[in-house]
């Protein structure tokens, strides 16, 4: 039962950093445009140096 | 991909066709007014651009406009159909940066940042933020959680106390932070001296953490950590889906604002021509009207002559000539030729913004509709906190009564009985309830809005399930608003005809164009304003227009009928004839509508004739012709004071305070802005039958709801005694709370199953 004091800390870690991803998607706007950001993979931007 | 970059580079607009490309603007204004200066010394143009659809659009706004010296950003919001673009102070000019959209084919409307200013959406994002910790701690929490359920009775106090020791590190910091929104709402509440739903559930929130937590250091065996943060979980998931519905309202409303607020193009001292935002405007300017824009205050023509569409105002599908010296009155839509005015009084003054002032009147009264889920939980929080309040003296007092009767019971203390109060408040928080309304309502108005039919508020759908009257309005809502051909007449008279008809803005030539189809127009060829149109067609002078200028010897028709008489060469004059015509399915939209016991009324403010044959072709027997708005307004108050729940549907700028009055409100998605504002539903396309899904699924929602509600309340009236009475575990409490939420979603999602209204 040992192991419980790695794994438990570890399994709450990864959730974390999961949960920090999503925080850190939502404050750097992700959100804002979600139509404009489905369409944008279409553009191809060869011309751009 | 150099194909489609080349046929990017050629057609004007969207790429996709998905919408058409904006009309070459004989008359720019400069919207030099808008501009601003930020903080990285970047001068920054804000534009709303409609027609941008596509990430072809994207690509070429974006792209074309990069190309221009010295802009250092171009950014599109496709979600909103924003553009904002930054260039050096110096190197570009705003005006080239309108021009370069108009020759890619989009029409741009300059905004004012202040009034258009999209406020971040805290209360979202805080809600959001919440959503994802209380998740993030409802997940997590359950690899504690679950080997304490499934080892009970196996498992030593040691080991389980430590597991509990872990949900605590998880779930308070996690709790006090999502539980954030529900706190500062009942604190609130309770400053003013009111509860409100927030308040048990902040109180539910800290009494079983604190329980929890005082059980965990006695080694107890339960705690309702999980239950906490899964509360919160579900609470705020509801909550959220809320806030996306109120928020899209509002959204919607303030570009329409800031829309309106751009529509003026000032003439300065020197000569030329400035956008500047309706408010600045002043008694005395000089304003330009293009041919298509609409007057943006009341006042006087100054200088030239065109035909006035005063269909917003009055309902009156004709246009009217004006001279030098005419009255023009704001909302009005100036169609053949630019027009100077002269501002006579201001804005705030106009008829526009009086109508404005009757709009908000009656969207107060509006505000006074007080929602399901309000009215429920207005009931809900007394009796939940009577409830843990018995609870928890029952126990403490109980087995002492008891014992006075004979009956052989011990005292079971403080630390039970405050348990057992706990688990009633727990069990009995409106997580369902929470849920219930919101995620009805996010269904319905998804379903609508595949439909074409935009709803703006939830609160909307609840007042449309109580409608049981409806009020028409004729031109525009109720028939397409535009003239369409009825006479018969040959295809190369018609062709002819539609030759010179095409350089023409006028509504009747619009409609001979459009029987006539695609064609060539007339080289030689010009509109004498309020007269017609004269030209060479085939090497033969022709004339198209009022009978008195293109046929002056033909006799009068002497009908009702709007008429223009084509004449060519020595040829026999020939009169086309138009109507407004009905919406296709206007009638049997009606029909309908009547077999759900609906009552219909048409009150119009056109002429009596025209709206008594209207109302004949679709079926309505009561109907009102001649009404100002003020009237309007009056039947609806009427109809409200015989106890009717009236839906109004409208279009014009006249219908706007009667749309706001009305119990409920729908508007076509050719109305003018302000209505659109001021109406709870909008419905894109030509049809009508959407105002009857609509209508169906309001109610259909508002029986999912009632269902839901019902559901919650005899879920609670089981859970309740049952927690009261010591039979709760956590265990349970976590199968009840999310089986009962995990109920009401589904319930919820059966509004897709229902077929489509024919």
């Amino acid at each position: 039962m040992d192991i419980m004091i790695g794994l438990i800390p570890g399994a709450l870690l990864l959730g974390a950093i999961g949960l920090f991803a999503f925080l850190w998607s939502l404050r750097s706007g992700q959100y804002e445009d979600l139509k404009g950001a489905a369409n944008r993979i279409l553009i191809d931007d060869e011309d751009k140096p | 991909m150099a194909g489609f970059d080349v046929a990017l580079r050629q057609e004007a607009g969207c790429p996709s066709g998905l919408a058409p490309p904006a009309p070459a603007n004989e008359a720019r204004a400069d919207p030099a007014a808008f501009v601003r200066r930020d903080k990285d010394g970047h001068d920054t143009l804000e534009l709303l651009v409609p027609g941008a659809k596509c990430a072809g659009c994207m690509r070429k706004i974006e792209g074309g406009l990069s190309a221009l010296p010295g802009v250092s950003a171009a950014r599109l919001n496709l979600s909103t159909a924003r553009l904002s673009v930054a260039w050096t102070p110096g190197a570009q000019s705003a005006d080239k940066v309108v021009e370069k959209l108009a020759e890619l084919g989009y029409q741009a409307s300059a905004f004012d940042p202040e009034v258009g200013k999209r406020q971040v959406d805290q209360e979202g994002r805080l809600l959001l933020r919440c959503v994802a910790v209380a998740g993030f701690a409802a997940m997590n929490i359950m690899m504690f959680s679950v080997p304490v359920w499934s080892g009970a009775g196996e498992m030593g106090p040691g080991a389980r106390t430590l597991l509990h020791l872990f949900s605590a590190i998880v779930a308070i910091p996690c709790a006090l932070y999502a539980g954030q929104p529900f706190f500062r709402s009942a604190w609130r509440s309770l400053k003013r001296g009111r509860t409100n739903m927030d308040v048990p559930i902040s109180l539910a929130v800290f009494l079983t953490l604190g329980m929890s937590l005082a059980e965990t250091l006695q080694h107890g065996e339960h705690a309702y950590f999980d239950g906490v943060v899964m509360l919160l979980f579900f609470l705020l998931v509801g909550r959220y889906l809320d806030h996306q519905l109120r928020e899209k309202a509002r959204a919607a409303a303030r570009d329409v604002l800031a829309m309106q607020a751009t529509s003026a193009t000032r003439i300065e001292a020197g000569g030329h021509a400035v956008a500047v935002s309706a408010r600045d405007i002043q008694i005395g300017d000089r304003l330009l009207i293009a041919a298509g824009e609409r007057v943006p205050a009341d006042g006087v023509v100054a200088d030239g002559a065109s035909e006035i569409d005063n269909s917003m105002l009055t309902g009156e599908t004709l246009p009217v000539n004006v001279q030098a010296g005419a009255a023009l009155h704001a909302g009005a839509v100036n169609l053949t030729r630019r027009l100077t005015m002269r501002v006579t009084a201001r804005v705030e003054d106009s008829a526009v913004a009086q109508l404005g002032r009757l709009i908000e009147a009656g969207e107060q009264g509006r505000a006074r509709f007080v929602r399901l889920a309000d009215r429920a939980a207005s009931l809900y929080a007394p009796v939940v906190h009577s409830a843990a309040l018995l609870t928890f003296l029952g126990w403490l007092f109980g087995p002492a009564l008891l014992r006075q009767w004979g009956l052989d019971i011990a005292d079971v203390g403080v630390r039970a009985a405050l348990q057992n109060a706990v688990a009633v408040l727990i069990i009995t928080c409106p997580c369902a309830l929470g849920l219930s309304v919101p995620a009805v309502q996010i269904v319905a108005t998804g379903r609508l809005f595949k439909r074409g039919v935009l709803v703006k508020s939830g609160d909307a759908l609840e007042r449309f399930a109580q409608i049981d009257t409806i009020v028409f309005d004729k031109t525009g809502t109720l028939t397409l608003g535009k003239p369409q051909l009825i006479s018969e007449a040959d295809v190369p008279t018609l062709s002819a005809a539609a030759q010179l008809a095409r350089i023409s803005r006028h509504p009747l030539s619009r409609a001979l164009v459009e029987a006539a189809g695609a064609g060539k127009a007339a080289e030689q060829a010009h509109e004498v304003p309020g007269e017609g149109i004269e030209g060479v067609i085939d090497g033969l002078p022709a004339r198209l227009g009022r009978r008195t200028f293109a046929a002056p010897s033909a006799a009068d028709a002497h009908d009702e009928h709007a008429e223009l008489w084509f004449a060519r060469g020595d040829n026999a004059p020939v009169r086309f004839a138009f109507a407004d015509a009905l919406r296709p399915d206007a009638a049997e939209t009606i029909v309908a509508l009547k077999q759900r016991g609906l009552a219909v009324e048409l009150i119009s403010g056109d002429r009596r004739s025209a709206v008594a044959e209207a109302a004949a072709a679709a079926g309505i027997d009561k109907w009102t012709a001649t009404a100002k708005p003020a009237e309007k307004v009056q039947r609806l108050d009427a109809l409200r004071a015989a106890g009717r729940k009236v839906l109004m549907m409208g279009d014009g700028l006249n219908d706007a305070a009667a749309l706001a009055a009305a119990h409920a409100s729908a508007s076509p998605g050719t109305a003018i802005e302000a209505s659109q504002a001021a109406s709870d539903m909008v419905i894109q396309g030509a049809a009508l039958a959407p105002l009857i899904e609509a209508l169906d699924i309001a109610k259909a929602a508002r029986a999912r709801v009632f269902e839901n509600i019902g559901f919650s309340v005899v879920y609670n009236f089981v859970a309740a005694p049952a927690a009261a009475l010591g039979f709760l575990t956590p265990l349970i409490a976590a199968l009840a709370m999310s089986g009962s939420s995990m109920t009401v979603t589904l319930n919820a999602l059966r509004l897709n199953l229902m077929k489509e209204a024919r």
